[in-house]
């Protein structure tokens, strides 16, 4: 049984309490004993943990994360991954079924439950495939992945091209209640496409990926759960032109939920000149006028959670010719130092900070994480706003060090997880 | 007076008076190749590889001639008969090479950006043979050589440049040299074929071919890749030549007596007639000007210090 813990001398941020100010923190048995005005609480033989002012936050959930195993554990295991979701100040991570075999069944995701219990340092929720083999025609056994602990299912990587099958999914999910977490990408206009169309990709000679081929799909996909009633969840949003569309939907009552990652509100097309790599991903980076809609759809609401598309590959792939390079970065670790930068720049306050990383996402996965409830399991970060540091990618937990953020100087950083009351 | 950086990999960012500064040393080179005895002891003693990962007669021919007339020791790598088909990585084989103390590399490669990859992690002198559809320097280079030989000038020139610009590195590095050295550059092709922003880079666009060469000095035709229409970005041959080919009425109407180029190889009928190809270009002229500008290219990448002659 872990020790009672009490918090002193922390700015708790609870938004889906509403709290957010100086209150010391009791934990007792695994789980949010009490809060109370700072001194006002004895610690009758708990650890006591002085958070010296920092923020006490609900464990952060990053929901849209590659573990890569069973299949590519040369990229990434279960136990590295959640090394690095802990190091980032994540307390859960709801991972991709891209893996190898596809997690499209029971015995996947008993595989991987079993890793996470074993050598998780993280709370590993998994994603579900919505098609055998996300190959995009028959519909995965959803009840089963269910059952088995998936939260939601996504063929994330590849989009479902074909309207009806994604129809289909979405209204067999409301039988769960699952939420359907789309990749919107229309395969045929984004074809062998490396970078964004325009014209960094002209002047590069790269083949481009324009902004239709997602906001194609995240208008079909908001036009099926319309449809459908289901709950549609939209991954990695890049585009200005999908947040209208999402902001439009919402304001018509859609059931739809958005994130977007961290490289979208910080970084346009121009990261690629050079041929860089480490700039290579899916969807692609922008232009300015895109990454300027993703922060105003952060503010307003339009887009809900920030996660971080963790996509680990080795080093010797991502070295090379530019179209020959896998596309992804990897995420957790640079997180919260990218996402902070939106409080610092006046974006987001720290409570919207706080419910696009944490409450939010345990709202659409029913984790029952995100909140300091008292009875809520003991999932907690601290959080340093004004730590000044500079990202290491050689020191990264993560067995992947494929990000474009090496050497950046960042101010804030999440400096300790507690998960079910365990330090 | 050498080049200022260590490899030729584009166009871009060239100032105009290096590009007369090469273009003034083919001229010097372009005499050697009329003489019996093809050779001068420029490059004695330096060796020279062609790592060339697409196929090629025309530019790996030119380049091997102009590092033998130079008196260098020329190796050709295909990949096709090479390690790479045993999965061998780019740079391995870039280095592989390398630690053979090679001088100049010579690359062509179907990725974009692949002899930049290169040039920043090898010693030797990288040259960019064509990259994707990215740069093609030397051809730019050879291009703008014929155009002032012919016309006397660059500056004020007025080039329209038809066909799929937007696969075409051939059409990049020509507007990049061209605009620095103040010509006026028109890029004419169907919509589906000329990229976006490439206005940004100097070139007025048009998608009717009599409009485009309408009062140029220099029609320069690019090859059209027949695979293009598999890809559907035209609907077939025929109307391609209609709309978007050189042939002898469409010349007519020009209003000049404009130079026709084409980088070759061409398809006889289908963006030039062969009338037009073989008695009113320059085209055979840009192949014997673009051994003299390699010369040109690899004696000032080597320091240039030594005496021409």
């Amino acid at each position: 049984m872990p020790m009672n813990i009490l918090i002193k001398n922390g700015h708790i941020i609870d938004p889906a309490n509403k709290v957010d100010g100086k209150f010391d923190l009791l934990v007792a048995e695994g789980k949010i004993a009490k809060l109370g005005k700072p001194g006002s609480l004895p610690s009758n033989g708990a650890q006591v943990l002085d958070a010296g002012g920092k923020l006490v936050v609900p464990g952060l959930i990053d929901m849209h994360v590659h573990l890569r195993e069973p299949g590519y554990e040369y990229k990434e295991t279960i136990a590295t991954g959640t090394a690095a979701a802990k190091a980032g100040g994540f307390t859960a991570v709801c991972c991709m079924p891209n893996t190898s075999p596809v997690n499209d069944s029971r015995s996947v995701t008993e595989f991987i439950l079993s890793q996470a219990a074993k050598e998780g340092a993280a709370r590993v929720y998994p994603i579900g495939a919505i098609t055998k083999g996300s190959k995009g025609e028959e519909l995965a056994e959803m009840g089963e992945l269910h059952d088995a602990g998936c939260v939601g299912v996504s063929d994330d990587g590849r989009p479902v091209m074909n309207a009806a099958v994604m129809r289909r999914a979405m209204e067999y999910s409301k039988i769960f209640d699952t939420a359907v977490i789309s990749h919107c990408e229309d395969a045929s206009l984004a074809a062998k496409g490396v970078m964004n169309e325009g014209f960094v990709s002209t002047e590069l000679g790269l083949r481009g990926i324009p902004d239709a081929a997602e906001d194609v799909m995240t208008g079909r996909d908001i036009l099926l759960a319309e449809l459908t009633g289901a709950r549609l969840h939209i991954c990695h949003v890049s585009t200005a032109g999908s947040v209208r569309l999402i902001r439009e939907a919402k304001q018509r009552g859609v059931k739809v939920t958005a994130e977007t990652c961290p490289h979208y509100f910080t970084l346009t097309e121009d990261a690629v000149r050079g041929y860089n790599t480490m700039a290579k991903m899916n969807p692609p980076l922008r232009t300015a006028e895109d990454v300027a809609a993703i922060r105003q759809g952060l503010k307003d609401g339009t887009l809900d959670v920030i996660a971080t598309d963790h996509a680990p590959h080795a080093l010797d792939e991502k070295s090379g010719e530019f179209d020959a390079a896998p596309f992804g970065i990897v995420g957790l670790e640079t997180s919260v130092g990218l996402s902070i930068k939106l409080v610092h720049e006046g974006v987001l306050t720290m409570p919207q900070l706080i419910e696009r990383m944490s409450a939010t996402p345990a709202r659409i996965i029913k984790s029952g994480g995100g909140t300091l409830s008292a009875g809520a399991v003991a999932d907690i970060t601290i959080i340093d706003p004004n730590v000044e540091w500079t990202v290491n990618a050689g020191e990264f937990k993560s067995k992947s060090g494929n990000t474009p953020f090496d050497r950046w100087k960042l101010k804030g950083r999440a400096v300790q997880t507690i998960m079910g009351g365990k330090i | 007076m050498a080049l200022s950086t260590k490899d030729l990999l584009g166009i871009k960012g060239m100032a105009a008076d290096e590009i007369k500064h090469i273009l003034d040393t083919a001229s010097t080179f372009k005499d050697v190749s009329e003489r019996d005895i093809k050779k001068v002891p420029t490059l004695r003693g330096k060796t020279v590889i062609n790592l060339f990962y697409e196929a090629s007669t025309r530019t790996r021919t030119s380049f091997e001639l102009a590092g033998k007339r130079l008196s260098a020791d020329v190796i050709n790598i295909s990949t096709s008969t090479s390690s790479v088909t045993k999965g061998e990585t780019l740079l391995d084989t870039a280095q592989n090479i390398e630690a053979m103390k090679s001088d100049i590399i010579i690359v062509r490669h179907a990725c974009s950006g692949a002899p930049e990859f290169l040039a920043h992690r090898l010693k030797s002198s990288v040259i960019n043979a064509g990259d994707g559809s990215h740069e093609h320097p030397t051809q730019a280079l050879l291009d703008m050589f014929t155009i002032r030989e012919k016309l006397g000038r660059l500056d004020g020139v007025t080039v329209a440049i038809v066909g799929d610009i937007l696969h075409s590195r051939v059409a990049r590095s020509n507007i990049y040299g061209l605009t620095t050295m103040g010509a006026t550059v028109r890029v004419c092709g169907p919509p589906t074929m000329v990229p976006p922003g490439i206005e940004k880079m100097g070139a007025k666009v048009y998608s009717d071919m009599d409009e485009a060469v309408q009062g140029a000095d220099a029609i320069m035709m690019l090859r059209l890749q027949l695979e293009r229409q598999t890809a559907g970005l035209f609907p077939g041959v025929r109307e391609y030549a209609r709309l978007f080919g050189l042939n002898r009425a469409r010349l007519d109407r020009v209003g000049k007596s404009a130079i026709v180029m084409h980088p070759g190889p061409m398809n006889r009928g289908v963006e030039i007639a062969s009338d037009v190809a073989d008695n009113s270009s320059v085209i055979l002229d840009q192949v014997t000007n673009g051994v003299a500008v390699r010369m040109a290219v690899m004696f000032l990448l080597s320091g240039g210090a030594k005496a021409e002659a």
